[in-house]
C-alpha cells in the first residue's frame, strides 16, 4: 500500500497507543515511545512490523506512543492509521490484510 | 548466597553479621539492649526553647559531616520541612549527610540535586519517589540506600543499626517547650506517629511548627522532654497535599468485582465473626472493600472491634455508623481522617513501633485478623513486589505492607491481573518487598488464587463458591493477554537493599541499564 498523506490514530489514554504514519523515503523508519518498553518495547515493534508488512506497506515513518496496549489494540491502530493514510474510507478487507 | 524467598544477596553486603532473609519469623525470642539517647541536660528554670531559624537549630545542634538527619512524612507530598532543613545543612557547608526518613517523594525533588553532588550520601527510607528514586536507580547515591517497612524501620532505630544524630520534627502545633501534635494548626496532619521513635532515640531533638500555641500542647504526640529546640516558620507545608479531599470511591466496575471477591473472602474465613480486627491499604479496590463489608456486617449483626494502619474516609464512615468499635491510628490521608482523630474519642493516635515494629514485645499488627493490600506484581511463590516501576527505577513504597502482611491471619492481596500491559502476576517480580509466605489470598479479576499453604483457607472457599484457580493458571492467563515480558536489564551494583522487616536483607535493587531498542 502507497501512503497519500500523513494520519493518526488511536488516543493517548491508558491501554491504548497513538500511531502516526507518513510517507517518507524508503523502507520503514519506526519510533516507539512505551509507558513498559523495557518488557514490552521489543514486541512492540515486532508487532508494529509484522502489521505494516501484512499490510504490504514498504515506505513509511511510523511514529508509536504506546500507553500499555495489548497487540491486538497495537495491529487495529496501525491499520486503521495506513488505511486512512491511504485515504482508504470503505470496503475494508476484513478477511484479508485485516485480520 | 540465595536468601529464603530464592534472591541473590552478594556476598559483599553480608557483612558486619548481617543476614540474609531466613524466614519470618527468625528472631522470634531473642533478646536485645535498646539503643539510648545522649541527653543535653536543662536542669535550671527556663521560658523557652524557642530560636529564631532553622539554620540557628542546624547549628545548635552541631550538625557536621558524616551525620544522619531524620524526617517524617505525615506531610507527604505536601511537606515542605526536609527541603527547608536540607538547604541550611547544604548552605553550612555540611557534606557526607545521610538522611533517614520514614518516606521521601516528589514533595522533595531537590534532595536529589544534593545526591548528585556528594552532599547527601546515604539514604534510609520506607518510600522512594521523585527525582530521588531516579537518582538513586541511576546509581548516584555514595552508598545504598537501605529500604524498610514502617515497622523494620522503628525496629532499626530501637536496635542502635540507625542512630539519628538530630531529628527535624515537623508539627503542625507545638508549644515553645516541644510539646506537639499533629492537630490544632494551619496544616494539620492527625497524628505524628512515625516520628515518635525519632523522638525518643535522637541525641538532638527539633520540632519545627507554624502555629505556636500556649504551654501546655497537650495531650502531645511528640512530648517536650525529648525536644531540645523549637523553631517557628511561616508554613510547615502545603495543606491541601498534607490531608487531602477523600478519594472518591472507585466506580470502576474492575476495582468494585475485586472488591466485592475481597470482603466475600473475608467473610468465608473462620476469623470473619463478632469482634474482628481490620486493616485495608488505600488503593481503590482494597478501600472499595469497606462497601461490602459493611453490608455484611449489616445482615450478621457483627462490629468490628479495630480498624487499624493508614487511616481514611471508609473507616471513619465505619466508625461513626458505629460497626467499629475504635480506630487505632498511625497515619491520616484525608481530612476525614485529620478530623476524627481530633474530635471522636474512640480514635486513638499510636507510634509506629506499637502498629507495626517486630523489634519490641509485641505490636499491634501480630493482632490483625485480616489486612487487604495491593501490589505491583505477585510471582508464584506470592512474593509480593512494591517498590520499582514497570522500568526499573524506585518509585514505590513497602511501608506497613511487610509488617501488616506478617502479622495478619488472613493477609488479601488485591491486584487486577493485567494493568497497562503489565502483568501483575509473573514469574519474577523485579524485588521482592513482602516475602510469599506472609501472603495467604490473591485476589484478580480474573480469579482468586490461595497460598498452597493454606490448604484450610482453600477448603474454605472452594465451599464458599468463589472462583478459585492456581497462581500459576493466573501467571498463564496473564500471559496469554500481555505477552510474556522481556526481563529488565540492569548493572551489577547494588543501588538499594530491601530490608526484611527484621533487618535481614530480602533483597536488593541494582542500578538500571538504559533501555535500548
Amino acid at each position: 500500500m502507497r501512503l497519500i498523506q500523513t494520519a493518526l490514530a488511536g488516543t493517548l489514554e491508558s491501554s491504548d497507543a497513538q500511531v502516526m504514519v507518513e510517507n517518507a523515503g524508503t523502507g520503514i523508519e519506526l519510533s516507539i515511545e512505551s509507558d513498559v518498553i523495557n518488557q514490552y518495547g521489543r514486541q512492540i515493534r515486532e508487532t508494529v512490523l509484522e502489521t505494516l508488512a501484512r499490510l504490504g506497506v514498504e515506505n513509511a515513518r511510523v511514529r508509536v506512543i504506546d500507553k500499555g496496549a495489548l497487540d491486538c489494540t497495537l495491529r487495529a491502530r496501525v491499520e486503521c492509521a495506513v488505511f486512512r493514510a491511504c485515504r482508504i474510507e470503505k470496503d475494508f478487507p476484513w478477511g484479508g490484510v485485516i485480520r | 548466597m540465595k536468601n529464603a524467598v530464592n534472591r541473590e544477596i552478594p556476598d559483599e553486603l553480608l557483612q558486619n553479621g548481617r543476614k540474609p532473609f531466613m524466614g519470618s519469623g527468625y528472631y522470634e525470642g531473642t533478646e536485645y539492649r535498646k539503643d539510648a539517647p545522649s541527653v543535653r541536660v536543662r536542669e535550671k528554670s527556663f521560658e523557652t526553647k524557642l530560636l529564631p531559624s532553622i539554620r540557628e537549630a542546624v547549628q545548635k545542634c552541631g550538625v557536621k559531616d558524616g551525620m544522619t538527619v531524620s524526617f517524617h512524612h505525615h506531610f507527604r507530598e505536601g511537606d515542605y520541612i526536609i527541603n527547608m532543613v536540607m538547604k541550611e545543612i547544604v548552605a553550612l557547608g555540611i557534606r557526607d549527610i545521610t538522611i533517614a526518613a520514614s518516606s521521601v517523594g516528589a514533595a522533595h525533588d531537590p534532595v536529589a540535586e544534593y545526591i548528585e553532588q556528594g552532599i547527601v550520601t546515604g539514604l534510609q527510607t520506607s518510600g522512594i519517589r521523585g527525582r530521588i528514586g531516579e537518582a538513586v536507580s541511576h546509581g548516584k547515591l555514595k552508598t545504598p540506600a537501605v529500604l524498610r517497612s514502617h515497622g523494620g524501620r522503628v525496629r532499626a532505630v530501637e536496635r542502635g543499626e540507625v542512630h539519628i544524630d538530630v531529628a527535624f520534627i515537623g508539627a503542625p502545633t507545638s508549644d515553645c517547650y516541644g510539646n506537639a501534635r499533629g492537630v490544632g494548626g494551619k496544616s494539620d496532619c492527625g497524628v505524628l506517629s512515625y516520628a515518635m521513635v525519632d523522638a525518643k532515640y535522637a541525641d538532638k531533638v527539633v520540632v519545627i511548627t507554624d502555629t505556636l500555641v500556649d504551654f501546655p500542647n497537650f495531650p502531645p504526640s511528640i512530648q517536650a522532654v525529648d525536644v531540645d529546640w523549637v523553631v517557628v516558620v511561616d508554613a510547615i507545608g502545603d495543606p491541601k497535599k498534607i490531608a487531602t479531599k477523600a478519594a472518591r470511591m472507585s466506580q470502576d466496575p474492575r476495582d468494585l468485582m475485586m472488591a466485592e471477591y475481597c470482603a466475600r473472602v473475608m467473610a468465608a474465613t473462620p476469623y470473619f465473626r463478632d469482634g474482628f480486627s481490620f486493616q485495608t491499604g488505600v488503593g481503590g479496590a482494597s478501600l472499595a472493600a469497606n462497601r461490602f463489608l459493611e453490608s455484611m456486617l449489616v445482615e450478621k449483626n457483627y462490629k468490628i472491634k479495630w480498624i487499624i494502619g493508614g487511616i481514611t474516609k471508609p473507616a471513619v464512615d465505619l466508625l461513626n455508623k458505629g460497626l467499629v468499635e475504635m480506630i487505632v491510628d498511625a497515619q491520616d490521608f484525608d481530612v476525614d481522617s485529620v478530623q476524627s482523630i481530633r474530635d471522636n474519642p474512640r480514635h486513638y493516635e499510636i507510634s509506629v513501633s506499637q502498629y507495626a515494629s517486630p523489634g519490641n514485645k509485641g505490636a499491634f499488627v501480630n493482632k490483625l485478623d485480616f489486612v487487604i493490600l495491593a501490589a505491583l506484581d505477585v510471582d508464584p511463590d506470592f512474593n509480593v513486589h512494591g517498590i520499582t516501576g514497570s522500568d526499573g527505577v524506585l518509585r514505590g513504597a513497602p511501608g506497613g505492607h511487610p509488617d501488616a502482611s506478617a502479622g495478619a491471619k488472613c493477609t488479601i492481596i488485591v491486584t487486577p491481573l493485567v494493568r497497562g500491559r503489565m502483568a501483575t502476576i509473573c514469574e519474577h517480580v523485579v524485588t521482592v518487598t513482602t516475602p510469599g509466605e506472609c501472603v495467604d489470598v490473591v485476589v484478580t479479576d480474573y480469579g482468586i488464587a490461595v497460598n498452597p499453604k493454606r490448604q484450610d483457607l482453600l477448603a474454605s472457599l472452594r465451599e464458599a463458591g468463589l472462583p478459585l484457580k492456581t497462581i500459576e493458571e493466573l501467571k498463564d492467563e496473564a500471559y496469554h493477554i500481555a505477552g510474556v515480558p522481556d526481563d529488565l536489564e540492569f548493572h551489577e551494583r547494588v543501588v538499594a537493599i530491601m530490608e526484611a522487616r527484621d533487618g535481614t536483607i530480602l533483597d536488593v535493587v541494582r542500578q538500571i541499564k538504559p533501555m535500548k531498542l
